[in-house]
């Protein structure tokens, strides 16, 4: 019965590592870009939050109604004034400005915010949940996140497929020089798929900042884990991510059964055998997205 | 720094069997008019600073021990990502090898410092298996793998108890030195792991892989088509790099005199490293030395002010890496022609110099008419 409780747990967290590497995924299906600072974009997330309920005083449950936008804005404009330039000379480029990034994200939080770790106080609904068993909880958060994340990998599906933005952002990562002879602007479309990766890592990073608590140094631990979501799931493939998220989730859950820190371990241990068996994933989709 | 002259017929360097011209002879040297004082002043700072710890202060050695490190592991890196294009994230792994080999052979009652070789060395067969996994990927892929590579490996070192768990522990064996030996000698360690680093990134650039690896550089797909063999070149230069950051990690066991995962596995090693290549110059044995010195000048200057020197540098970092990718020493011999280091091949042609005109310097490409002619086996 602990198993299966594991294992229900397992798939709640697996629906917040989905959330958190759909913009991931979707960066790298549309630009082929890693944004090796996208866990701690998700970590500032939080601390915009944290100060945000100090100066406003709303419940914490809201604060993504002030935050999701200035990161949607604000991932368009770093895309378009900072990551497009980078993109010109090459993906090593890329690599190493947004690892630099990280860093100096990471920093200027530990500066600003100090070593402190931080939470999202969300009151009673952390501790609420419906009991199926004696030994099987549904935590109304965790209920919340895994809807949350269907809900917006569902929305970011159909952006793509049923509206014209986002299927020219799909013909841009298609094949880019034919969807600008058609009249694409790739830039604007990049910028447009990062304000949406920015977006969703933000909810991600606010829902981590409900379930656990964040310092400035766990941004990194929450890239390698979105992004043994993508492999495991296969790159570029929406749901894909979303099969892998869970199969993360099921091995931090059932690996912190033998103990705590085995719980961080498997998940990349299952990451590695993933590489060394099928680099390019357990459901690979060929076409992009 | 020697000069290799070699003169042949135009003819001969270019079809590799035509007769011998004179009238219109090249020259190819290894080093332009600078490179053989720059080699004598190498050497005579190198025994300047062997020579440091009988006059200079305390504090300042162990300054500079930090330097070494730091100047070691930025040419490892260099030479991953400068000439073969692997952009690591995960060096760290190497670093905490060697500081944990040093640890665990120091409890088993071995003098820490005759455990350096054994960690380098040790480090390098770890490398092997790790390199059949991160090799089957390229680009972030690589880097993410490294990177989660270096995770796993502190989590699991840390559960080992004896190996002070997560929080760490003493090396062992140090007490008995006393504090000014100790200092000199970790210091003479130090200073030993990063000259022989540079040493031999920068005779296997001058080897006949170098040649490979230059090639690679400028050009993969280009290197590839031509036969060039690539990835044993690659895994040469990874392997090599797990060893000088393996040894960059035994020095700084023993100089902070204990190991700790969360510090020897910190993946901030890996931004110190590509802070100081990509401000000093990616692709060049020069460029990471001086990256590391300004990293480190700008490090000691701001420390007061906690982690506003590694915000700072980052950012300038990360603008050199848009805006001026051969970094400060690129843009230094892009002005001058000036090589500490020389790598490349200078071409002269005889009917250039007798215009009295500017030589053809082809440094940078590694053009190899002649001499490569001449040791290949033709059929």
């Amino acid at each position: 019965m602990i198993y299966l409780n594991a294992i229900v747990q397992g798939l709640f967290l697996g629906g917040l590592f989905a959330l958190f590497a759909s913009g991931l995924s979707l960066m790298f299906g549309v630009m082929e870009v890693i944004n090796l600072a996208h866990g701690d974009i998700a970590v500032a997330a939080v601390y915009l939050a944290v100060s945000a309920i100090g100066v406003t005083h709303i419940p914490a449950i809201w604060v993504f109604v002030i935050v999701v936008p200035i990161f949607v804005v604000g991932g368009y404009f770093g895309q378009r004034m900072f990551l497009q330039r980078s993109m010109g000379s090459g993906p090593i480029t890329t690599l190493l400005v947004t690892f630099g990034l990280s860093i100096v994200l990471e920093n200027v939080l530990l500066e600003v915010y100090s070593a402190n770790s931080q939470s999202l106080n969300v009151g009673s609904l952390v501790s609420g949940s419906v009991q199926i068993t004696n030994q099987i909880f549904l935590p109304y958060l965790s209920m919340i996140f895994l809807g949350v994340a269907v809900a917006a990998l569902a929305l970011v599906h159909l952006f793509l497929t049923r509206t014209r933005t986002g299927r020219m952002v799909r013909a841009v990562a298609d094949d880019r020089e034919a969807a600008q002879m058609v009249g694409a602007d790739y830039r604007h479309l990049f910028g447009v798929a990062a304000s949406i990766a920015a977006g969703t890592v933000a909810l991600a990073g606010l829902a981590l900042g409900m379930y656990t608590s964040i310092s400035p140094s766990t941004g990194p631990s929450y890239l390698l884990y979105g992004f043994a979501a993508v492999v495991i799931g296969g790159l570029g493939s929406l749901w894909g991510t979303l099969a892998g998220g869970m199969v993360l989730g099921l091995a931090a859950t059932l690996g912190a059964l033998v103990d705590p820190d085995f719980g961080s371990m498997l998940p990349y241990l299952v990451f590695l055998s993933v590489l060394a068996v099928r680099p390019r994933g357990l459901f690979p989709k060929r076409a992009a997205l | 720094m020697s000069a290799r002259a070699v003169t042949l017929g135009a003819r001969g360097a270019l079809g590799g069997r035509g007769a011998l011209e004179p009238e219109a002879a090249i020259v190819v040297t290894r080093s332009h008019r600078p490179a053989p004082w720059a080699g004598a002043l190498g050497i005579a700072g190198l025994v300047l600073l062997a020579a440091l710890p009988l006059f200079a202060s305390q504090g300042f050695l162990s300054d500079l021990v930090n330097l070494f490190i730091l100047v070691c592991i930025a040419t490892m890196w260099n030479a991953l990502a400068g000439y073969v294009g692997l952009v690591s994230v995960g060096q760290q792994l190497y670093i905490g090898a060697g500081a944990y080999t040093v640890l665990y052979l120091a409890q088993h009652g071995w003098d820490p410092f005759a455990t350096i070789p054994i960690a380098v060395v040790g480090s390098a067969v770890l490398a092997l298996p790790a390199s059949w996994l991160v090799f089957r990927l390229s680009g972030a892929y690589f880097a993410i793998a490294s990177w989660v590579l270096a995770q796993v490996a502190a989590l699991f070192v840390a559960r080992f108890g004896s190996l002070g768990g997560g929080t760490g522990t003493a090396v062992p064996g140090l007490d008995g030195f006393g504090p000014v030996n100790l200092l000199h000698y970790y210091y003479w360690s130090g200073l030993g792991v990063t000259a022989l680093s540079v040493l031999g990134v920068y005779l296997l650039l001058r080897s006949r892989m170098g040649l490979v690896l230059t090639a690679v550089r400028d050009n993969e797909v280009g290197a590839r088509s031509v036969g060039s063999q690539v990835m044993r070149a690659k895994r040469a230069v990874y392997l090599l790099a797990a060893a000088g950051c393996a040894g960059a990690g035994t020095v700084l066991a023993i100089s902070q005199l204990s190991v700790e995962p969360g510090n020897v596995f910190n993946v901030q090693w890996t931004a110190y490293m590509i802070f100081a290549v990509l401000i000093g110059g990616l692709g060049t044995v020069e460029g990471p030395i001086i990256g590391a010195v300004i990293f480190f000048v700008l490090q000691q200057t701001l420390a007061n002010y906690n982690a506003w020197y590694l915000i700072i540098l980052g950012s300038v970092a990360m603008a050199m890496a848009i805006w001026a990718r051969q970094g400060l020493w690129g843009l230094l011999i892009s002005k001058v022609p000036i090589r500490l280091f020389p790598v490349g091949y200078y071409v002269h042609t005889s009917a250039v110099e007798r215009h009295g005109l500017a030589r053809l310097t082809l440094g940078r490409t590694n053009v190899r008419p002649s001499a490569s002619i001449n040791q290949s086996k033709e059929p």
